[in-house]
């Protein structure tokens, strides 16, 4: 917030106040209260390494190899054939490449989008039935979100490698940069607002700037990780469909091509970065 | 039926330990659905880990416990190959055994 | 299903004649009926109050607050819905360990039977509703000892 683009930041911040906007601009215009908070980091430092050996999310990745091996769908094939890039049924590695072009469906794609595709194709679910249940509620977790958890795990310790190579993967590069540094919506608001920028901290969030590639790898290389506050595993599709909302922006369907855009262009920066995978977050 | 569990058992030094991690909503009782109703408590409450048909641990978990349960202890004793068998039971009557191989 | 639903149906299985899960472990020979006797304890997981949670416990009157109790937590919890809490005790003879949330509904959160053999040392991941002490009690040769640590909770774990 540093550079106000209309108004006095005064201005600014009431426009979005009621926000979690609101807090984010707060946090950078007055700074942040860096000695109370500073031995805070460290507890939480400390809460969040006492909850990595042994992450929930490893249950739900069990569940996710058992959906990929059984046989499921009006087909009863199992999802064994399925191309995640790396050719079929090879899994090991394949996250770390994801998004990619792929020729038999002619578009870039990422692993949720992929996988919908391999159980319409494959499985001959409809694309209803594939996506119905994408993210996990209460009581009803979701079985695409367990195999996207599998999958992810399958590239634990993988170095993230998303370059392009195809045009569509450039084009789609460039479009994820641009959505991320757009403003717009209600709140003349966007991704660049809360990650564009070092420093940023909502609550005893730090926010990473994502634009960077120290940022990005920080960012992705833990995903999907399993939300303490939310009781389950979140993708990198919920998450940057939960941001967007956060940005005010309108709601995203499921597997929005946006997303994978913005997934393409932070996974292309991120490049490098080794994937601890399922992560754990607050 | 609940989902299985994931066990890790390993031996160092003759003293095994266990993680266990548990799927399971563990509802309080407290918390309320999308439509106002109180969703009714739901939880595991009792836990128990044989090694070699000896109890290792015995648990007893109230609502407090967080949703997916996670433990971990350890015992003298335990070799690489020999199985460590949790079992848990909820407040439902639903149960579910698992067996986990030491490393 | 209400707490006294699940009661009627605790005791319904206890008039059955059987001891639930435990008394089944017990048939089986897995265990011995001794050890299935210890089934959930009903009066310490419902009482309100420490004091009363203790008493339910046979801890009654302040336990003694021993340095060879040791509580592993964070000192703030980002997410109350899991807290992370070690409790390792340095007693001889420990055989029972208890972890309690002062400020939550039911203080008492988890207890363990600690059967010759195994170490007193247990890691489990607790629900807090807010800020508050936290204690871990043991019970070594017959005595109970406590050790207290406050956890600061950013956001409550309970109802969600
Ligand atoms: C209102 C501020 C805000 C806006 C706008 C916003 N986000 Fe976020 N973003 C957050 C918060 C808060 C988190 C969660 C941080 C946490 O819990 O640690 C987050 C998390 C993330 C993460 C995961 C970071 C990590 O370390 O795991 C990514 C990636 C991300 N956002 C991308 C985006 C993108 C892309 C956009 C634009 C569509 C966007 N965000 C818009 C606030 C925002």
């Amino acid at each position: 917030m540093r550079k106000q683009r209309r108004g006095t930041p005064h201005a600014a911040a009431k426009r979005m106040a009621g926000s979690l906007a609101a807090l984010a601009a707060l946090a950078t215009l007055t700074g942040t209260p860096a000695l109370a908070q500073d031995k805070s980091m460290d507890e939480i430092a400390k809460y969040r390494e006492m909850l990595a050996d042994g992450n929930p999310a490893e249950l739900i990745e069990m569940r996710g190899e058992e959906l990929w091996k059984t046989p499921r769908g009006p087909k009863n094939v199992s999802l064994e054939q399925c191309d995640l890039g790396l050719g079929p049924g090879k899994v090991e590695g394949a996250y770390a490449q994801l998004p990619r072009y792929f020729a038999d469906a002619g578009k870039v794609m990422d692993v949720e989008a992929r996988l919908v595709y391999c159980m319409q194709t494959q499985q001959g679910f409809s694309f209803a039935e594939a996506t119905k249940n994408w993210y996990s509620k209460p009581g009803k977790e979701s079985d695409l979100v367990a195999l996207v958890t599998w999958v992810g795990a399958q590239s634990n310790g993988q170095k993230i490698n998303v370059p392009v190579k195809h045009p569509k993967e450039a084009e789609m590069v460039k479009m994820g940069e641009y959505i991320f540094h757009r403003r717009s919506g209600p709140q003349d608001f966007g991704c660049s607002v809360c990650h564009g920028q070092d420093g940023v901290r909502i609550r005893l969030q730090d926010l990473d700037n994502l634009s960077q590639s120290k940022g990005a790898q920080k960012a992705m290389r833990t995903w999907p990780a399993y939300r303490v506050s939310q009781g389950t595993v979140w993708t990198m599709q919920r998450r940057l469909i939960d941001c967007m909302r956060q940005a005010r922006w309108p709601e995203q369907k499921f597997p929005s091509d946006a997303v994978i855009a913005l997934e393409m262009y932070l996974q292309n920066k991120a490049a490098g970065g080794v994937l601890e995978s399922p992560g754990i977050k607050r | 039926m609940a989902d299985p569990m994931k066990i890790r058992a390993a031996n160092k030094d003759g003293v095994t330990e266990v993680k266990i991690l548990m799927s399971h909503e563990m509802e309080t009782g407290q918390r309320k659905d999308a439509s106002g109703a109180i969703v009714p408590a739901h939880f595991i409450s009792e836990v128990t880990a044989t090694w070699n048909g000896k109890v290792v641990l015995q648990g007893e978990f109230g609502p407090a416990v967080s949703k997916n349960p996670y433990l971990a202890f350890k015992f003298k004793g335990g070799a690489k190959g020999e199985k460590v068998t949790v079992s848990w039971v909820d407040n439902k009557g639903d149960k579910r055994t698992d067996e986990g191989t030491i490393a | 299903m209400s707490m006294n639903e699940i009661n009627a149906r605790r005791d319904a299985m206890k008039k059955m004649g059987g001891m639930g899960f435990l008394g089944l472990l017990a048939a089986a020979g897995m265990i011995t009926p001794q050890m299935a006797l210890a089934a959930w304890n009903k009066g310490a997981f419902e009482a309100k109050t420490l004091a009363d949670t203790l008493k339910a416990l046979g801890a009654a009157g302040t336990p003694v607050e021993s340095k060879d109790v040791v509580l592993n937590a964070p000192d703030i919890a980002e997410n109350g819905a899991v807290v992370p809490v070690t409790v390792t005790s340095n007693l001889p003879h420990s055989q029972q360990v208890a972890i309690l949330v002062e400020k939550n509904p039911n203080a008492l959160a988890a207890q363990f039977m600690i059967p010759e053999g195994t170490e007193a040392t247990i890691t489990t991941r607790v629900k807090m509703g807010q800020t508050s002490d936290v204690f871990a009690l043991v019970k070594s040769d017959g005595k109970f000892y406590i050790a207290k640590k406050e956890i600061k909770v950013t956001l409550g774990g309970c109802g969600g």
